[in-house]
């Protein structure tokens, strides 16, 4: 492989690695830190993804972003609606969501399941015309993910060390001291399941503008892949402050995709995608629970060959 | 300070499993009053703990605090007043934030977007200092990392950091070692006594029961039995106490943690 073939496919993962990681730093926030598993966020990508093509193709490539974060914080509301106050057991409320948003996300892209942006001005496109004549010109999609994602870090390290941060990181962890901290776990809730949607959406909007196409499945397996960059991430920088813990989440998302990029050519086909992220997160999750297992079945084994 | 007034509870009503865990309970505090409760394993203790903090609506009663009536008030709103630590030293903190963010969580200052500013730093610093468990120099460290008896210590000053009206105590030190018992209740009688606040506490402790604050209460099935304060508390002994439990509950006294001396 040649030197510029390699760079290339570096900045191809450091791209969608990029873009994705704001998913990854959503499910940080949801996952993490609020202890509910999100399974939303498949349809929410998607939703920001149609919200935000549909926008941009009116002509407001600028209001895509906007619009598409907020409509993630109106299916985070959903889901925390129906497993806050409508007693729908947590994991089944974003499924409900999920499969909820798949009509939703067709309505949304006119009754079709497929819209082009090859002739839309998209943040992208701005962006090339932006820096059409600096040194930049080659990376532009790169610099305007770079800023995304440094503010979403900057925003989730400001936000999770003030009052209501640290409530909503305490409703993950012990929600009896929420409670008796005389904060409502149900607020937290819900603000968490918000914010984190609203990063999920304006994931799904940039990914949709940088392959300036979106279809009905671009978000299908999302919830799995930014898992297992979120496990992945946490092996690496699972410790200390939040800031290095998001700067890790960011760090895996990237490895996954790198990893990926180059299985790809070592001719794995592409359909494999979803195949390696979810044993990347049953291996994630279970390696140290089988760990911790170990030697009690390694003390069986050798009791019986005592026999 | 706290009313209660004829409040009952009956669990599983209508099924084989009904139990009526309090009957007809009233109670009234003083501000400033510290009554350690006694009592049979079952006895409602717990439960009635339950009830003053909202986690079950009663079936019938009321219950004021400071002159509010809280009995449909939802549990969080009704924690801005009361201050509670449980048995389980787990149950008070949360273990994956760090001793600072706790404390930042109970002090409650300021908005939701408010952060913990440089003097509330040093003024948890110093609280902890009078601790004397040396949690003022891991401060940046997890709870989940502290031992029983520091976490315990830990919540009692996060209940307490803001006096709050009523503090509920359900055998707080029971899971401790005894001298670490010893000291978080050292801790328990000084910051009472310097907020003076009104503070119920649940022991299996006989002498503790007698020694600790100005009043005694015994409850049975359900309801208080037994309410002794003033003149006839004092040269009390344990053994008074066991007798007037028999005299009073019809039964003598079961609690298979209890401790006589």
């Amino acid at each position: 492989m040649t030197l510029p073939a390699m760079l290339s496919l570096g900045q191809t993962a450091l791209e969608l690695g990029l873009i994705c990681s704001l998913t990854v730093l959503a499910l940080f926030l949801s996952y993490s830190m609020l202890n509910v598993c999100d399974l939303s966020t498949d349809g929410c990508f998607t939703l920001g993804a149609a919200v935000g093509a549909v926008v941009a193709i009116s002509g407001h490539p600028f209001l895509s972003i906007p619009a598409a974060m907020l409509a993630g914080v109106c299916s985070g509301f959903v889901t925390a609606l129906l497993q806050t106050r409508m007693g729908v057991d947590s994991l089944l409320a974003g499924i409900i969501v999920n499969t909820a948003l798949y009509s939703i996300n067709i309505a949304v892209m006119g009754g079709s399941s497929l819209l082009n942006m090859n002739r839309t001005d998209t943040v992208f496109t701005m962006a090339k015309k932006f820096f059409a004549d600096t040194p930049l010109a080659g990376q532009f999609e790169l610099v305007v993910v770079i800023i995304a994602v440094i503010l979403v870090i900057a925003f989730l390290t400001l936000f999770l060390g003030t009052r209501l941060g640290l409530a909503i990181r305490a409703t993950g962890n012990n929600p009896d001291m929420v409670r008796s901290s005389s904060i409502n776990p149900v607020f937290t809730t819900t603000v968490g399941l918000c914010v984190a949607n609203a990063f999920t959406g304006l994931s799904g909007c940039l990914l949709a503008q940088a392959q300036k196409s979106v279809d009905i499945n671009i978000g299908q397996g999302i919830v799995t892949i930014a898992l297992a960059s979120l496990l992945i991430g946490s092996t690496f920088l699972g410790r200390g402050g939040i800031l290095p813990r998001a700067i890790g989440v960011v760090l895996g998302s990237f490895i996954f995709r790198l990893v990926y990029t180059i299985a790809l050519r070592f001719n794995m086909p592409a359909f494999m995608l979803k195949l390696v992220s979810s044993v990347i997160v049953v291996l994630a999750i279970s390696g140290p629970y089988l760990k911790s297992h170990f030697p009690m079945i390694y003390r069986r084994l050798t009791a019986k060959k005592g026999e | 300070m706290l009313k209660i007034s004829g409040i009952s509870k009956t669990f599983n009503p209508g099924t084989v499993n009904e139990k009526k865990a309090i009957s007809e309970l009233s109670l009234h505090l003083e501000p400033g009053d510290f009554a350690t409760i006694i009592g049979s394993n079952g006895a409602g203790k717990s439960t009635l703990f339950n009830a003053i903090c909202g986690d079950f609506q009663t079936d019938s009663g009321a219950i004021q605090l400071d002159g509010k009536d809280i009995t449909f008030q939802p549990a969080f709103a009704r924690a801005r007043h009361i201050g509670r630590l449980f048995q389980d030293p787990m149950r008070g903190s949360a273990p994956g934030m760090s001793i600072e963010e706790n404390l930042a969580l109970a002090a409650g200052h300021g908005g939701w977007f408010s952060r913990v500013s440089r003097a509330e730093k040093e003024h948890f610093r110093q609280q902890l200092a009078l601790l004397g468990m040396g949690l003022e120099d891991r401060m940046k460290q997890p709870v989940g990392l502290l031992s029983g008896g520091q976490r315990q210590a830990l919540t009692l000053m996060m209940a307490t950091m803001v006096p709050p009206k009523l503090l509920l105590l359900d055998e707080h030190t029971a899971a401790l070692d005894p001298a670490t018992a010893e000291k978080v209740l050292q801790i328990t009688r000084d910051v009472v006594e310097k907020h003076q606040i009104t503070t119920l506490m649940v022991t299996h402790n006989m002498q503790n029961a007698l020694d600790l604050g100005n009043r005694t209460l015994m409850m049975d099935s359900g309801r208080i039995v037994l309410d002794i304060q003033g003149e006839k508390r004092q040269g009390m002994t344990v053994a008074d106490l066991l007798e007037q439990f028999k005299t009073n509950a019809g039964k003598t006294l079961d609690n298979d943690r209890i401790l006589l001396s």
